[in-house]
């Protein structure tokens, strides 16, 4: 193989998802010379095989299905002429933005002002779940299953159970009943569901798919092709109970147990992550600890709306497009940390600039989850023995992202010793 | 033939509150049902959804179409109107049915009213015809 050839481009974009494709158009808007890199040999990411509605509600105020909402944004793309690199991959970047690609083993190096990582999440597979047991055919992640029969009309199986009550498996549960197969049951380790309460009225109650809480698999059975799982009941410290087994015939089970930020690439060019997002730690210009590197949508953290990740992407892509024309970024000045307190498991970003936050009217937006569950919640955001900022909600669950904003105006008593603001729910 | 009575939880979906509400229905037969018990909702939108919920829930659904001669073996499809929901597995049957040629455009509209619903299939993702070469 001969020497890469090298091109300079203002921004590279990796990944052609909805936030990378955001991010580049936002970019290319701002005037940034912008170039996308996708693997694939179409644009659009996962959205290409989320075939269910829903998709685009914020944003357009109409529910459309993945592909359309990804076809919105790659209508922008070409009208507004962004290059795309189709079947690339990324071998390496570096934390000076140097980018090893291959395109059907023809190299390329980009030398860019700035880089977006928009390579969005995989799914935790089986080899993390311990499962006991053979391992016979017939076990996929949902989300290779949801591949399989809405890109290449292939049924997985007839019989099916699912582990895990993530969106992903629950509208799997819906597609593939209706496909034909029966749904036996989905089983779900937490005494709440993974996934939007529409999602189970819709996917599972409407065809009475049962969904058993505390409740996981212990064991599958099948020597070539599975035939059945059992599922146990668990104690509060998520151990299966003696006693409460029971078994289930099936030929295939689904695994929808969990999302994780694809970041291979910023890991090995040493950005640091966020072990509790497995997300870039990235500031509220989305600019990870690598200077012009920029990280977004599910690569920086799991996502439950593609709205909502288009938006974090867009203010990656106009951050990125800033950065490379020289433009101040930040005002610069001192920066906290974001960290969760009570009942929270993440927040992001993990750092924020103080004048920053209180630059425009507003803010700096701020993701959450929380542990569990939580009706008539307060959220109340501390810095040392200040409450810079309180909320309250009706309603919180695990499954639903919070957003708020932090402003100027929450940030003015606070002492300057403080270096850290703690997100609390109660 | 009298109906059963069938207790509820219904979580109500229209605001951010997230209601819950205990209702009771009875079976009537031939999928027909009727509310005849409900509390907890704070408005009145949330008797109008819970009942709607309960006798005649509406829905949404995306499929996929057979597609000859396309880069990919399929198209994606979907309802343009919720359909109420004992019509889904009918309009599935005549989506199942359907075999097209490509190319096929986004919004594409491919079956109208089928099975008698009021609604029109349409094509989410775009399918290319196959360069011969
Ligand atoms: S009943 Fe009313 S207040 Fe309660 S969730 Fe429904 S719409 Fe909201």
């Amino acid at each position: 193989m001969g020497a890469p050839e090298v091109i300079e481009r203002g921004l590279a974009v990796i990944g052609g998802g909805p936030a990378g494709l955001a991010a580049a158009i936002a970019a290319k808007e701002a005037g940034a010379d912008v170039v996308l890199i996708e693997r694939d040999r179409i644009l659009g990411g996962i959205l290409n095989q989320c075939i269910h509605d829903g998709f685009g509600l914020h944003r357009f105020g109409e529910a459309l299905s993945g592909p359309e909402y990804a076809g919105r944004f790659i209508d922008r793309q070409r009208e507004l002429g962004i290059p795309v690199m189709r079947n690339t991959i990324v071998l390496k970047l570096s934390r000076d933005r140097r980018l090893l690609t291959s395109q059907a083993g023809r190299l390329t190096e980009i030398r860019a002002g700035a880089v977006v990582l928009a390579t969005g999440c995989r799914e935790r597979p089986r080899g993390a779940l311990s499962i006991p047991g053979h391992r016979p055919s017939g076990v996929y992640t949902a989300g290779a299953a949801q591949s399989f029969v809405n890109m290449e009309n292939i049924m997985p199986g007839k019989r099916v159970c699912i582990l895990g009550s993530g969106d992903i498996g629950l509208i799997m549960a819906r597609r593939m009943t209706l496909e034909g197969a029966k749904v036996e049951a989905v089983f779900e380790i937490m005494p709440w569901s993974g996934g939007l309460p529409r999602n189970i009225r819709q996917c599972l109650s409407d065809y009475g798919i049962p969904l058993f809480l505390s409740t996981t698999i212990v064991g599958v059975s099948g020597m070539g092709r599975l035939e059945g799982v059992t599922a146990a009941r668990v104690d509060e410290r998520g151990q299966p109970v003696k006693g409460t087994e029971r078994f289930f015939p099936c030929d295939t089970l689904l695994l929808s147990v969990g999302l994780i930020p694809e970041n291979e690439l910023a890991r090995e060019a040493g950005i640091a992550l966020d072990p509790l997002t497995g997300g870039a730690l990235a500031d509220e210009n989305c600019m990870t600890d690598a200077e012009g590197i920029f990280s977004c949508g599910n690569a920086l953290h799991v996502h439950d709306l593609a709205d909502m990740a288009s938006e974090e992407a867009e203010r990656a892509g106009r951050c990125a497009a800033a950065y490379v024309s020289g433009g101040p970024l930040s005002p610069g000045g001192p920066s906290v940390e974001i960290r969760p307190g009570l009942n929270v498991r993440y927040v992001v970003p993990g750092r924020v600039s103080l004048p920053g936050a209180s630059r425009g009217r507003d803010g700096v937006a701020l993701a959450f989850r929380v542990t569990a569950p939580r009706r008539e919640a307060v959220v109340r955001i501390t810095g040392g023995d200040v409450t810079v900022r309180e909320e309250r909600y009706p309603r919180l669950h695990p499954a639903e992202m919070v957003w708020t904003r932090l402003r100027g105006e929450d940030l003015g008593g606070l002492e300057k010793r403080v270096r850290a603001l703690e997100v609390n729910v109660l | 033939m009298s109906g059963s009575t069938i207790k509820g939880e219904f979580l109500c979906v229209v605001c951010p509150n997230g209601c819950i509400l205990e209702a009771e229905y009875e079976e009537k037969g031939e999928g027909g049902r009727e509310l005849i018990f409900f509390a907890g909702n704070r408005c009145a939108r949330g008797e109008k959804w819970v009942r709607q919920e309960i006798e005649d829930p509406m829905r949404t659904i995306s499929s996929s179409i057979l597609v000859r001669g396309g880069d990919f073996p399929l198209a994606s499809v979907r309802t343009t109107a919720p359909i109420p929901l004992t019509k889904v597995r009918d309009v599935m049957d005549e989506i199942r049915k359907a075999a097209l040629d490509a190319p096929l455009y986004i919004g594409q509209v491919v079956l109208v009213n089928p099975a008698g619903a009021e609604t029109n299939i349409i094509v989410t993702r775009g399918v290319a015809a196959l360069r011969h070469r």
